[in-house]
């Protein structure tokens, strides 16, 4: 498959030039698996601040095993940004992170020519006095379409790195169909073709994470290539257990009413429910009040930190305060 | 196991499911990896390997649960005497799964007759009140053995039995009798010391001391023990199919529950489950479509040359414009006129389609709103005032004036008035969508209103909810329209709804 459509002058059976690409074999190098169970897995992850389920740790578990790719749909603020990163911190690698938007091209997700130091290594060469000492246009070419010009950008640097990366692709729904394409080769097998230079392959499988906030159906190839995670708003146990874990500070039963509050605005009809990262600051701020129990009154005063339309608020806060409705037994 | 698989897989794309061949290869690749007796690992990974989409979920789970019902020892059913032939057996042919399994049922449904009601009603309570899960799957186990009064061979689907057990169970009693015990636990008899009581309160108030339930506290506990009466429910729904499964065959069961995704329900036959469900799609729907048409105005590339942006542009290639820049046209929006049937064979259609339109009203200049039964009237203004779309379209039920005689659908009438008092309004930027079955009730169709508004505007489309070959049947006078219109369209569902709104905008 050819990326790039600007030009065929390599054929395509060249030997990739210094790049220290693995030709020779046409097995994904999989390495040693990274995490021996999933429920290994799941400790450790909780080890760096992430609580995972069961489903969560599966799907990563297995993303190694198969040397696959995952994509991460749900909602926004359910931390699906946040498990590439954790990921990327309980292994120790580095997290290569490439964020997509409108407009995307592989110049910026690839890879791109440094036309202005290739344009002054060619006047270099013709400014050079002595006729006999300068190159040849087949040796310049050569040297220009060299490893010296090539700017990396996310997707081959992750796939030319020698030490174990983990490679994010964000919001990978906002790039249009036609762009996603470019992505197609490296999911499924974990190399790029240069067509000046041949095709490089990973010398090691890097972690991939797609993320997706769902504002469009993604291509069904690029799905096909991928586990599939649906990332959902937590249980009420999980909810508090993350609150107990990222705010300081905070008591046991502060923290249960807290999760127990944005289940139930949860379950209205809202514009935009809160997500994790709101029901974190809410947390944050009744801590910082120094307050030990939420009650109707700092319920309502506190609301716009968790809702962010005004309609959303006023409906809620109406739920908050109509809460009463069964007569007393 | 591999045939459970392939079985499994035949079964999604049955009900609709796009699965490739690489993606059941995968799965059967992913299920290596892991232990086969954790039901729950299984499930995650054929469900990250064969499911694609959010929306297909609940489809999954469905085939998944009946599929894999009788697999995992602590699923066997064992009724009041524990299992003791491992049903679980995990390469067995489903057949010799199925008949072992149903003498269990029998055997179960015998242990539950040994429980009475009372001492069921109190066990429900305990396990409501306490959380406990374990005990909840025993009373949901107990509760279909004893009510569903499930008989072997009967070709009844599994909501007949749920409704059944469900109704014997009284749980609206039960959530109104947990709150009104946690009530008077926290108000307290009054000489009791305040600490003695905090142990043994229910969630959300333990530890509190005594006083006043508060409107937020109240909430939160009927939020808890709601949350708690649908795992029940879920439990129950689980064991009957467990026991229908065993009955009756893997095969045949799959069959029965399967159901048409969201977007492929018909508007016209949907239940009150299904509207619900539709209803749910439908922000996503429109949310998405919203966002592909900005993208795609802001794509079409036909703008004037952009003199400055490619000047610049070009000093990255040594000056040369090797890449010209274009300007963004300003994209035409055109005016809309709805003109919806709201009377009650196509109300749901009406409904859904000015819920989408309203959604993306900013890709028009203007939406006007029109509905009728035999009267017409103009519910624009309910759509601006109103706060959600949703909300708005609730109301349009409720105020809008659309009966003139009788209350049953005359075409003819309602689009004579529309002429008489709208019709000036029409100009050559508007387009106009009549939705309805054309079904008129034999009055005179008065399709000249149609001709001359076509004549006006830019465009007219005519959407029918019912199948192509319905129309111009009985009372249908759609084509006598159609001649006038610029397209008519069979819309029966979201999907075909959704690509006739993209076609427009």
């Amino acid at each position: 498959m050819t990326i790039s459509a600007r030009s065929d002058e390599a054929s395509p059976g060249e030997q990739p030039k210094g790049l220290g690409a693995a030709r020779a074999s046409e097995e994904l190098p999989i390495g040693e698996p990274r995490f021996a169970s999933v429920p290994e897995l799941r400790e450790r992850l909780r080890e760096v601040g992430y609580l995972a389920d069961d489903g969560l740790a599966g799907v990563v578990y297995l993303a190694d095993r198969l040397a696959k790719p995952v994509l991460v749909e749900g909602p926004a603020g359910t931390g699906k940004t946040e498990l590439a990163k954790s990921v990327s911190r309980l292994t120790g690698a580095r997290l290569i992170r490439l964020q997509c938007y409108e407009g995307l091209d592989e110049a910026k997700a690839l890879y791109e020519w440094n036309y202005k130091k290739q344009l002054l290594r060619i006047q270099v060469e013709s400014a050079t006095p002595d006729e006999a000492r300068r190159a040849g246009w087949e040796e310049l070419e050569e040297d220009i379409f060299s490893e010296e010009f090539l700017l990396t950008r996310p997707l081959l640097e992750a796939i030319r790195a020698s030490e174990p990366v983990v490679l994010l692709v964000d919001e990978v729904d906002r790039v249009e169909i036609e762009t996603e394409a470019l992505l197609l080769e490296i999911l499924s097998d974990y190399q790029v073709s240069i067509p000046e230079l041949g095709t490089v392959r990973a010398t090691q499988i890097p972690l991939v994470f797609l993320t997706s906030n769902n504002t469009r159906e993604l291509s069904e190839a690029l799905k096909r290539r991928c586990l599939f995670l649906h990332l959902d708003y937590p249980s009420v146990e999980r909810e508090r257990e993350i609150v107990l874990a990222k705010v300081p500070g905070i008591t046991e039963e502060l923290a249960d009413q807290v999760a127990r509050i944005v289940r139930s605005l949860r379950s209205l009809e809202l514009k935009k429910h809160p997500s994790i990262s709101e029901t974190l600051d809410w947390a944050r701020t009744l801590v910082l009040l120094g307050i030990d129990s939420v009650d109707e009154q700092t319920a309502r005063d506190t609301l716009h930190l968790l809702l962010k339309y005004r309609s959303d608020i006023e409906t809620a806060a109406k739920e908050v305060a109509a809460a009463t409705r069964r007569a007393p037994a | 196991m591999l045939d459970v698989l392939t079985g499994f897989v035949g079964e999604l794309r049955q009900v609709g499911l796009p699965v490739s061949v690489t993606e059941a290869a995968d799965a059967a690749e992913a299920i290596r990896h892991l232990p086969l007796e954790d039901r729950q690992a299984i499930k995650y990974a054929l469900g990250a390997t064969l499911v694609k989409s959010s929306a297909h979920w609940r489809a999954f789970d469905t085939a998944f649960e009946v599929y894999f019902s009788l697999r995992g020892p602590q699923y066997a059913i064992d009724g009041a005497d524990g299992g003791d032939g491992a049903p679980g057996d995990e390469d067995g042919a489903s057949g010799a799964d199925g008949s072992r399994g149903l003498g269990q049922a029998e055997r179960g449904a015998g242990g539950g007759e040994a429980v009475s009601p009372e001492e069921l009603a109190a066990m429900l309570y305990k396990a409501l009140s306490e959380g406990d899960s374990s005990m909840l799957a025993a009373v949901a186990r107990l509760a279909v053995g004893r009510y569903a009064g499930m008989e072997p061979g009967r070709p009844v689907g599994g909501t007949y039995y749920l409704y059944r057990t469900l109704r014997n169970l009284d749980l609206d009693g039960a959530l109104a009798r947990l709150i009104g015990e946690a009530r008077a636990a926290v108000e307290g008899p009054g000489t009791q010391p305040a600490a003695s009581a905090g142990e043994d309160l229910g969630p959300v108030i333990r530890g509190r001391r005594l006083g006043h339930l508060s409107p937020l506290e109240e909430r939160l506990l009927e939020d808890e023990y709601k949350a708690r009466i649908d795992d029940l429910r879920r439990a129950i729904e689980a064991e009957i199919r467990r026991r229908l499964v065993a009955d009756r065959g893997v095969e045949a069961l799959a069959k029965s529950l399967r159901k048409p995704l969201p977007e492929d329900v018909d508007f016209m036959h949907a239940t009150r489950d299904e509207l619900v469900q539709m209803r749910r799609a439908v922000q996503p729907l429109t949310r998405k479509l919203q966002a592909r048409l900005a993208r795609k105005h802001r794509h079409l590339r036909r703008g004037a040359l952009d003199f400055r942006a490619t000047m610049r542009h070009s000093l990255s290639y040594g000056g040369v414009p090797a890449e010209p820049r274009f300007r963004h046209p300003k994209p035409t929006k055109p005016e809309l006129f709805v003109i919806a049937d709201i009377s009650g064979s196509v109300a749901a259609f009406a409904r859904f389609t000015l819920h989408l339109v309203h959604a993306i009203a900013s890709q028009f200049s203007q939406v006007r709103s029109f509905v009728f039964i035999d009267g017409i009237d103009e519910v624009t203004g309910i759509f601006d005032r109103a706060e959600t779309v949703g909300e708005a379209v609730h109301r349009v039920n409720q105020e809008a004036d659309v009966v003139w005689v009788d209350g049953h659908s005359d075409y003819g009438h309602a689009l004579a008035v529309f002429w008489q008092r709208w019709g000036g309004d029409v100009g050559p930027k508007t387009s106009i969508i009549l939705l309805g079955d054309a079904r008129s009730n034999y009055h005179s169709p008065e399709a000249w209103v149609v001709k001359e508004l076509a004549q006006r505007a830019r465009r007219v489309y005519w959407l029918n909810p019912e199948p192509r070959s319905y129309w111009g049947s009985g009372d249908s006078i759609v084509e006598h329209y159609a001649q006038f219109c610029d397209g008519v369209f069979e819309c029966r569902n979201l999907r075909q709804l959704e690509g006739f709104v993209e076609h427009l905008v």
